[in-house]
């Protein structure tokens, strides 16, 4: 990872003198362990801070969304694919875009990490495939394999589908993963133990709707949760609205979500939002052999009507 | 001073005789973390913690709080007219509040409970709760509860200090509140003050020592307010934030509400939910207007509000005891301890 950063900073340095760019969209270094805070750098000394490592799991597309000047960003597969779609669905012109590829070594857990000390952790540090994580009293080295978040276990690719800039040799694509085992568990459940299920899944939900803006997919103007005329969900902490709000928001992103895991990882309840998402990313793929992001020619299956289409209910 | 030993055992005896005449809220774990929530019978709080996962505000100042219910029925003599709601009022407690978090309390109340204007709810929910504190020997590293005008000891807001010696409890009486709350639980094992008082000092320091965060809050009294607002450094420390408004709800010193009206057929209520500053709706005007409309406006001023506002207006400090929870929630790693830094060396 650390010939990764390099390139980057080399990259970034370049675009910015060259002035092919107004700012290039990266990370630097957190001030708690396993966080990394999005940032920009329009000179070599903000270049400096950039830092790339395994918590590097938010989706920069989503600092993208209506900009208007000449960025440089830093793309994983999954952001890569989510500016894809940012472009198709015009938040984002190609042309103001520098994309900086990153083929992607898969980001950590931080919330299972948290969860599996009793006290706090006070650093993180990664070696190769070990992350060792140290406290008060304690050092435990732990296989980053082990503790990567759920969507990184599962993602086939890691390469970032489009790029002007690349910082290194594409990685080895995961093969034969079975990416939806857990959607399967669902919908084999019958009706009633499928609400109990969603109902659980849901119940910390304090609708701070975290969720949802840490998704790039979600830059509408005004939510359908907040709009207030007509007002279409409620705003309390009456468990229907909750479990509308996260229901319709999966709908809203079915042929557009990457799986970028950006929701989970900004959860501030560790709820597992991933679970509404994969359901509809699953049927995209089973009936339209969809996935999102992976190309600028066609649109998403959703927001396109073919005459020659071969179901009959929707001539 | 008073102060009294509690040994283990007749711990868990005490809160169950309290049962009858309080309302207990404690921590639990619930799945994978810690949160206040009212005690089942017999159920004990566990004080294990490092701090809950979202404050105890709620216990005073619920996320959702029905305030009136109506009538649209017509045929109904009391159609449209809004009429109060019974509510418990009766005593409850608060059992391993963190030092930091009762202190919160005693920030919001000049808005709760002003001179001018009262909220009948939360005076009536805070008047009615006693306010066991827990001292924290152990402060997570992002707690600045001490640079923040707290400290892990501290007794603002508190009607009594729990301190673990490890074999027993030592509890120190703050209140008069805190007195009847010990003679309800029939704890009474009074102690030599001196000794006590000796005792709790050392922890304290030790726990003060472990508190390594260094925020400096004292140049921004003096600070231009107009400076502060339009200062350069706002675009870089708001680029991050996404607007959840996570760090807002998880905090214990922001207070902000809505008002909704909800109706079911003929039946309404109306009631009040958490809002938070971050939220484009949270300023949108009738009229369409928004004067906080991008994501600067807004970063600028949940920061201005806790660091510079609130300094001025009220003189008791800044708006947050340094509970560190939005530090360690916000999803995108905004610090405050950062931004706080930013706005008192403005300028030089
Ligand atoms: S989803 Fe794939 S590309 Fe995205 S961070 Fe995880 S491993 Fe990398
Ligand atoms: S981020 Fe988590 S708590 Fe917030 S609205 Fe989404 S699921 Fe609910
Ligand atoms: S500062 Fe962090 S927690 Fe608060 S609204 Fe912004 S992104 Fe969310
Ligand atoms: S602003 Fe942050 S640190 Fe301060 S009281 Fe609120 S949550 Fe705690």
């Amino acid at each position: 990872m650390s010939a990764y950063i390099d390139k980057i900073k080399e990259i970034s340095n370049r675009l910015l003198k060259e002035s092919k760019v107004d700012m290039v969209i990266g990370f630097r270094k957190g001030t708690v362990p396993m966080m990394n805070e999005p940032c920009f750098a329009k000179t070599p000394q903000d270049v400096d801070n950039f830092v790339w490592d395994s918590n590097c799991g938010i989706n920069l597309a989503n600092y993208l969304t209506n900009r208007e000047e000449k960025i440089g960003i830093i793309a994983k597969g999954c952001d890569s694919r989510n500016i894809v779609t940012h472009i198709i669905e015009n938040k984002i012109k190609r042309d103001r875009l520098v994309i900086i590829g990153v083929p992607c070594k898969a980001m950590i857990d931080r919330h299972k990490i948290e969860t599996m000390f009793e006290t706090e952790i006070q650093d993180v540090i990664e070696a190769d495939d070990k992350i060792i994580v140290k406290g008060d009293g304690f050092e435990k080295t732990l296989n980053k394999s082990d503790v990567l978040q759920e969507n990184c276990a599962i993602c086939i690719h890691r390469n970032p589908v489009k790029h002007d800039e690349v910082v290194g040799d594409p990685v080895e694509e995961q093969k034969d993963v079975d990416r939806y085992e857990d959607v399967r568990k669902i919908e084999a459940m019958p009706p009633e133990e499928k609400w109990r299920y969603f109902d659980d899944l849901i119940s910390a939900c304090i609708r701070c709707y975290a969720c949802r803006n840490a998704c790039p997919l979600c830059y509408c103007h005004t939510c359908f949760v907040d709009e207030s005329r007509p007002q279409w969900v409620g705003k309390s902490q009456d468990p229907i609205d909750t479990r509308t709000f996260h229901f319709l928001r999966a709908y809203h992103c079915s042929g557009r979500c990457t799986d970028c895991g950006a929701c989970e990882r900004a959860c501030p309840m560790g709820i597992k939002v991933r679970r509404f998402t994969k359901k509809l990313e699953k049927d995209c793929l089973d009936l339209f052999g969809w996935e999102a992001g992976m190309t600028l020619e066609e649109r998403p299956p959703l927001d396109t009507y073919r005459s020659d289409d071969p179901d009959e209910f929707i001539k | 001073m008073k102060f009294i030993k509690i040994d283990k055992e007749s711990w868990a005896k005490g809160l169950e005789r309290l049962d009858d005449s309080f309302r207990l809220f404690g921590p639990v774990k619930q799945d994978k973390f810690h949160n206040f929530k009212e005690l089942d019978k017999g159920e004990l709080p566990d004080l294990s913690l490092l701090n809950t996962r979202l404050s105890p505000k709620s216990v005073v100042y619920p996320q959702s709080e029905v305030m009136f219910e109506y009538t649209l029925d017509e045929n109904k003599e009391d159609h449209h007219i809004l009429k109060e709601i019974d509510k418990d009022y009766s005593p409850r407690a608060v059992i391993g509040i963190r030092p930091c978090d009762a202190k919160a309390f005693l920030v919001v109340k000049p808005n709760f409970d002003a001179p001018e204007y009262k909220d009948p709810y939360w005076i009536k929910s805070y008047e009615a709760t006693t306010f066991v504190g827990y001292a924290c020997d152990t402060p997570c590293s992002t707690c600045f509860c001490t640079p923040a005008g707290c400290g892990p000891f501290h007794e603002e807001g508190l009607d009594l200090l729990l301190v673990d010696t490890n074999d027993h409890y030592l509890i120190k009486v703050i209140t008069e509140k805190g007195e009847n709350f010990l003679s309800a639980a029939g704890w009474g094992a009074e102690v030599d003050a001196d000794a006590a008082s000796d005792q709790i000092e050392t922890m304290r320091h030790t726990a003060e020592a472990k508190i390594t965060s260094r925020v400096s809050t004292d140049e921004l009294k003096d600070k231009n307010i107009t400076d502060l607002f339009e200062a350069s450094f706002w675009e870089e420390a708001a680029f991050a934030c996404i607007n959840c408004g996570t760090c807002t709800y998880a905090c214990p010193t922001c207070w902000c509400f809505d008002i909704q009206d909800e109706t079911y057929g003929y039946y309404g209520i109306r009631m009040r939910n958490w809002d938070s500053c971050m939220y484009p709706l949270f300023t949108l005007h009738g009229s369409g207007h928004n004067p906080r409309d991008t994501k600067i406006q807004r970063v600028r001023q949940r920061f201005m509000h806790k660091l510079k506002y609130y300094v001025d207006k009220y003189e008791n400090g800044i708006q947050c005891v340094g509970c560190g929870r939005c530090i360690r929630l916000c999803p995108v790693n905004i610090d405050i301890r950062r931004v706080c830094e930013l706005m008192n060396s403005y300028g030089g």
